[in-house]
């Protein structure tokens, strides 16, 4: 299984759990295995047509992945607000 | 005492007025987000705020207690094949039957709600119009932002979209159709006016007293209508500027309303660097400033069209509105005089009043 690893208010919505380990072939499978084990994450990360919002960041393996990037068993898998100003 | 539900670029404010006239803060939630609208529905006392995380995108919350715990609705997103995601919440309004609101959004979607707030579905009749495809987004995107229940009569119901126009129901929002005679789309060449759909309304409010009436500060025009909505009259003469966003009136007097003018079209100050709210009392066949402590000299102040409200009525009209440089004004007797209620709030997008 892959690991997901969420932050801040993902970590909270997330039941307090920061580390997930999910089975899942691609980035949004795991995402919509996360969000059936913790529905409050519905919506957060994914919006309604099941895309990774503008302003998140997801790395797979340090590098920036997308909902269609290949996931294997021993790949970790970072969810991440983007850091932005104004 | 007057409470004021503010929302701003960096969160909700709860202000209550205090014995001495003066307002202090005594709730803040949502610390760092934008909260797009923030009102209390006074059938129930719960508060609800539509917030617009640049991040996670928008939701709306709920609370009796906007200093305690905040509950996130349910069901407030578009369709899965709708092809879009939700960008905004506008606005809430409770509607005329027991336990149920209203919501507005873009992209010109109306929200309906039965449980007060907890749970919200889409009116699929206004999302799946046949005219949707014409529907155009005005600066502020394609915002369903004002919300007219009939009183008394929960079948009626009138919306307006941003630039879409206005749109009526007789059957609880199974059927809709527009309701946009006179309005005139001076932004389009002359030969494009005729039949257009993407009519940028920018406030629209109804008379309780006489539900036929509705006043509308329009994208160049303020118009009213004396028939539920099917026509309307330019009733802008008289006014420094025809351009603005907010509107509120007086429950109790038909005739009466407010509009803050704005200099159009990109400047979208207040004109002159004065800061006036102009009054009708007469359903706009004239027009007077009210200025008296409202800043005069060098105030280039822009308030939204959420941020203009009122409470109470006649003589004890109170009237309260926010700008984006974060100033916050009243007036308890209708206007005539003006005190500045906060001064350096986040810029604000929107505010409620009630007592």
């Amino acid at each position: 299984m892959a690991l997901v690893r969420v932050r801040g208010q993902l970590r909270q919505l997330a039941d307090g759990c920061a580390e997930h380990e999910l089975e899942g072939a691609i980035v949004v499978e795991l995402l919509r295995q996360l969000e059936r084990d913790h529905p409050a994450v519905a919506g957060w990360i994914l919006d309604e047509r099941g895309q990774i919002r503008r302003h998140i960041n997801v790395f797979v393996n340090g590098e920036r992945g997308e909902e269609s990037t290949p996931v294997g068993p021993d790949d970790r898998v970072d969810v991440l607000p983007a850091i932005s100003g104004g | 005492m007057t409470e004021l539900i503010v929302g701003t670029k960096k969160g909700l404010f709860v202000l209550n007025g205090k014995a001495d006239g003066s307002f202090e803060v005594s709730a803040r939630a949502f610390a760092g987000e934008p909260v797009d609208y923030a009102t209390r529905d006074p059938r129930s006392g719960r508060v609800l705020a539509a917030t617009s995380s640049p991040i996670y995108g928008p939701k709306l919350w709920y609370t009796e207690d906007p200093a305690g715990e905040w509950m996130q609705a349910a069901g407030v997103e578009l369709p899965e094949d709708a092809g879009a995601a939700l960008e905004r919440l506008w606005v809430i309004t409770p509607a005329e039957s027991e336990d149920c609101l209203l919501a507005g959004g873009d992209p010109g979607v109306l929200f309906e709600s039965e449980d007060a707030g907890a749970s919200w579905r889409v009116n699929e009749a206004l999302w799946k119009h046949p005219t949707r495809s014409s529907w155009q987004p005005g600066g502020g995107g394609l915002c369903l932002h004002s919300i007219a229940p009939w009183p008394g009569n929960a079948d009626r119901l009138a919306v307006a979209v941003s630039a879409a126009g206005v749109w009526l129901t007789e059957d609880r929002g199974r059927t809709w159709r527009q309701g946009n005679n006179g309005l005139v789309a001076r932004y389009l060449p002359e030969d494009a006016q005729v039949g257009v759909t993407a009519l940028c309304v920018h406030h629209m409010e109804r008379s309780p007293q006489r539900p036929e009436r509705l006043f509308m500060q329009f994208h160049g025009g303020v118009y009213r209508s004396d028939d539920a909505g099917e026509t309307w009259s330019d009733i802008g003469n008289g006014l420094p500027s025809d351009f603005g966003f907010p509107l509120t009136i007086d429950p109790a007097d038909p005739d009466r309303a407010y509009v803050i003018p704005l200099r159009a079209d990109t400047d979208r100050v207040t004109p002159d660097g004065r800061v006036r709210v102009y009054e009708t009392t007469d359903a706009g066949t004239s027009w007077s400033a009210l200025a008296e402590g409202l800043p005069q000299t060098d105030a280039y102040l822009t308030v939204l069209r959420q941020a203009f409200d009122s409470t109470g009525a006649a003589e004890a009209l109170e009237l309260y509105f926010g700008a984006t440089s974060g100033e916050l004004f009243g007036s308890r007797d209708a206007g005539a005089s003006w005190f500045t209620a906060a001064s350096r709030l986040p810029p604000i997008y929107s505010l409620a009043a009630s007592r």
